[in-house]
This record gives structure tokens, sequence and C-alpha cells, in this order.
């Protein structure tokens, strides 16, 4: 990997409006039956205090279509992280490393921030806020720079697959 | 207005759209590095960015004593999930690609 000099602002912020409560918000983040259905489609684990750890798991799907490309194995784990701050289910901090990638995993952890305000009965605001510091090259693969190559389109596809999902009881990708 | 007559509506306008792609090629700037080589009044940037939020498609966050602008593009993915992909069939297995790519980087 090449050094990260660059010491530009790279924080990438996302926000989402969801026709649902700040509960069912918190869960589709944190509980595998929900994570499964949107987004990625892996399942995550979560300690839900701080210095427990977060896993998310690669999707039998993924693993499939990776195997299909006859290169190394997926790994189980996808992404790790530690979390620093949770307040149930207003707030949720926490580390963030890619491990699907060697180049991301180089990178290390980058800290992620999850809010959530209920605006109006039943109507919240999402506002994901991931501070990159040093990661440039996952700082792409989250803003979906890749995603004409397939790599998916970040958080803006996740957020918007998880408002559908949350709004319709179906995700928009799961066929 | 619905959320998306005011994404369509901040989007109309070429001023806006540059605002955007200034932010797109480097995020959370503030209102002064915005409006530098604009042929436009502090304030008339001012006015443009206010619609941007109000569509969503900009998002500040308070700094120390800046106030920086973020570019938020779930406003135009929640588009392009409805209206465009709608029309277009899916393509196949995103990962399959990644990986291709992935490998070809690394040779590179």
């Amino acid at each position: 990997m090449t050094a990260a000099t660059e010491t530009s602002v790279t924080t990438q912020v996302y926000r989402v409006y969801i026709k649902a409560t700040p509960k069912a918000i918190w869960d589709a983040i944190t509980k595998p039956e929900w994570s499964e259905r949107y987004g990625y489609g892996g399942r995550v684990e979560y300690d839900l205090r701080p210095g427990g750890h977060y896993r998310a798991f690669a999707s039998e799907d993924m693993k499939r279509a990776r195997a299909e490309m006859g290169g190394s194995p997926t790994p189980d784990v996808i992404v790790d992280g530690e979390v620093i701050e949770c307040d149930p289910p207003r707030r949720l901090v926490q580390t963030w490393r890619m491990l699907m990638d060697v180049g991301t995993e180089a990178e290390g952890f980058t800290r992620l921030t999850y809010e959530i305000d209920e605006i109006r009965p039943g109507v919240s605001k999402l506002t994901l806020t991931h501070e990159l510091e040093g990661a440039s090259r996952l700082a792409m693969f989250l803003a979906g720079a890749m995603e004409s190559m397939g790599a998916g389109g970040g958080w803006a596809e996740v957020l918007s697959d998880l408002k559908t999902l949350l709004e319709t009881g179906e995700s928009f990708h799961s066929a | 207005m619905t959320d998306d007559d005011r994404v369509f509506k901040a989007l109309a306008d070429p001023t806006r759209r540059l605002l955007l792609d200034r932010l797109f090629e480097r995020d959370g700037r503030t209102l002064t590095e915005l409006e530098s080589g604009l042929e436009m009044t502090r304030f008339g940037v001012m006015k443009h960015l206010r619609v941007l939020e109000e569509a969503d498609l900009v998002v500040t966050r308070r700094s120390g004593r800046e106030k920086l602008h973020f570019l938020n593009p779930v406003p135009i993915r929640l588009i392009h999930d409805r209206w465009i992909d709608k029309y277009r069939e899916r393509q196949v297995s995103a990962l399959a690609d990644l990986k291709h790519e992935l490998e070809k980087e690394d040779t590179a």
C-alpha cells in the first residue's frame, strides 16, 4: 500500500429518512435476522457494550460468487470491529475494518457512528458518519466508486436498501 | 413537495450541480471554500446550499467553529433504485466482478 499522507477531510456522511421507529432501525442494524435481508446480505454479530466485538460475515451468495471466479476463498468474517458507545436505539459508535481485501485490511480500523432520531412519530432520521482517516481505499469502496466494476454501491446502496426493506417489508435487491 | 421533487428541483440548477461536484471531489468543505472561484455572492451560494440541504443532498456538521458541508448521495441513490434500476436488468453477481477487479489491480 502507498502511504496515506493526505490530510484532507476524509469523513463520509450519509443521511436517510425512514418511516420506521428508532427501535426498528436499531434492530435492522444490529440483529442478524435483519442484516441478512438488505445491503450485502451478511449476518452481523454485535456484543452491544463498550469494548464488545462486532463481526459481519460473508453471505453464502457472496462466497459462491467469489468462488465462481476461482480465486482464494472468501473469509468468513468480512468486517470486524469493536463497540465504542452504545445507546439503544439512538446512537452506536464502533470501529470498522474491512477484511475482504488485503488493501483495506492493511488500512486498519476506521470509526463509524450511527445516529437515529425520531423526527415525528414513526418517522426517523438515520445519519451514518464514517471517519476514514488513512483509509482511502476503503473510502472508495464505501462511496460506491467501484460500483461499475461490480463492487456494490457502498453505504448509499445499503441505506437505500434498508429504507426499502423497513418501509415495504421487502428488500429492493433480494430478488 | 415530495422528497423526489425536492431532489429533482435541487439538481435542476447548474450552480447546485457544480457545488455537488465540488463536494464529490473533496468532501467536508466550508462555505468559504465552496464559494471560491464562483462568480456569485456569498449570499447566493448560501441560498443554493440551503436548497441542497432541504433536499438532503448536503448534510452539514460542525467541527469546532467551522460548519462543514458533506455530500449525501443517498437521495440520488433512492431515485436510482426506484426509477432507473427498474428499467434495466439487474447485473449478475456483483462480487465476482469485485474479485476480478481487485486481482487486476494487484498485478498492475
